[in-house]
């Protein structure tokens, strides 16, 4: 379960080594666009020297590879398949980039006696792939998808605004997407760092129309993404209401029941359950 | 083999150079905390040529303070760069 992916420069000592402090749910280590192209060499054996070094961490392991060139996406493949890695970043997803990429990992997995294990995480950040969303989550091993606001702007030949209305059928056809098959709808990340109260607004905004984690660019985004997308006390204690009123009425042979007044059923339920799962593994309750 | 160098002068990093030479290993260490962690940078390259099979090479390091992981990632690329097969 996911809410906040912070994305780190992967040939920076500093931040890598720091990594476990910044309390995100997971790490993106950049190999793609934070690294020059002549340093891709150094950035890769960088993190593997680290992760060899560091076999475990308390966030999941996302790397970003390359995918333009191809010598560098193998050798940057190869990395990962052979480290702590637990996901795949792919940029420029399309639907049949995404599956040629399958391909090509599961081929080199086998060849390296290499159970599956890392999940893929494309990102939307193509007119094409915002249009292919549906047909890009359904790639076996996809466990999320990230929305690329500012290459989708650069296609759609469109100035980024503090509105952010160009993105709004993006950010939904994503949601969408993503929810359909149940997997993690991760919002783009807001750039300005300075912007505390616009971040915040920005991912309420999204929070809102189903984005249930953001990817961010600097550790001070964490917290208030934490909150943003973490269930509130109230939230929990509704849940936990709830779950006692259902476990009431199982005992007394009630099929319906209701709380404060309001029938409760099915789905409000499984809502129910799922916030109280999500507040469990984030922490918030015992 | 070629001169080749690999890393920054940043807090926590390292820069390497590596340079073939006609005879022997000659390792030269420049470390802020030379005094305290000296031995360990040169144990880490000393490893590194020990696995690597290689002599008649000269490395120097410039460290910022760098862990082991990150000497061992700089000179492994210094030598990649350098024509080394890794």
């Amino acid at each position: 379960m996911r809410r906040s992916l912070l994305f780190i420069p992967g040939n920076n000592p500093g931040m890598v080594q720091n990594s476990d402090i910044f309390d995100a749910d997971a790490i993106i280590f950049d190999l793609e666009d934070a690294v020059l192209p002549q340093e891709k060499d150094a950035a890769r054996t960088l993190l593997h020297a680290y992760f060899k070094q560091f076999p475990s961490a308390p966030y999941e392991t996302i790397v970003r590879i390359n995918t333009n060139d191809s010598s560098i996406m193998m050798e940057d493949l190869s990395m990962c398949l052979s480290s702590r890695v637990d996901a795949i970043m792919v940029p420029k997803a399309t639907k049949q980039s995404l599956f040629e990429f399958l391909d090509i990992l599961v081929t080199m997995e086998h060849s390296l006696g290499i159970s599956p294990r890392v999940t893929l995480i494309p990102i939307i950040e193509t007119a094409r792939a915002v249009w292919e969303a549906y047909e890009i989550v359904q790639c076996p091993r996809v466990s999320g998808v990230l929305l690329g606001a500012e290459d989708l702007s650069t296609d759609l030949g469109i100035p980024r605004t503090a509105s952010n209305l160009e993105i709004l059928v993006p950010r939904s056809l994503v949601v969408l997407a993503a929810k359909a098959v149940k997997i993690d709808a991760i919002d783009t990340p807001f750039l300005d760092v300075d912007q505390e109260a616009n971040l915040r607004a920005d991912a309420e905004f999204s929070h809102s129309i189903g984005m249930n984690a953001k990817a961010c660019i600097h550790p001070l985004q964490v917290g208030i993404i934490h909150e943003v997308f973490s269930p509130t006390s109230a939230e929990i204690r509704q849940a936990q209401k709830l779950l006692l009123a259902e476990e009431k009425a199982k005992l007394e042979g009630k099929g319906a029941f209701s709380v404060d007044g309001k029938m409760v059923d099915k789905p409000i339920l499984e809502r129910a359950h799922h916030l109280l799962e999500k507040a469990k593994v984030w922490g918030l309750i015992p | 083999m070629k001169m080749a160098t690999c890393g920054t002068y940043e807090s926590n990093d390292c820069f390497v150079t590596v340079m073939p030479q006609k005879t022997g290993r000659t390792i030269q260490i420049e470390s802020i905390v030379f005094s305290s962690f000296g031995a360990q940078i040169q144990a880490v390259i000393e490893g590194i040529l020990e696995e690597l099979h290689l002599d008649n090479i000269a490395i120097a390091i410039q460290d910022k303070g760098a862990l082991d992981y990150t000497i061992r990632a700089r000179v492994l690329t210094a030598l990649q760069r350098a024509g080394v097969s890794l």
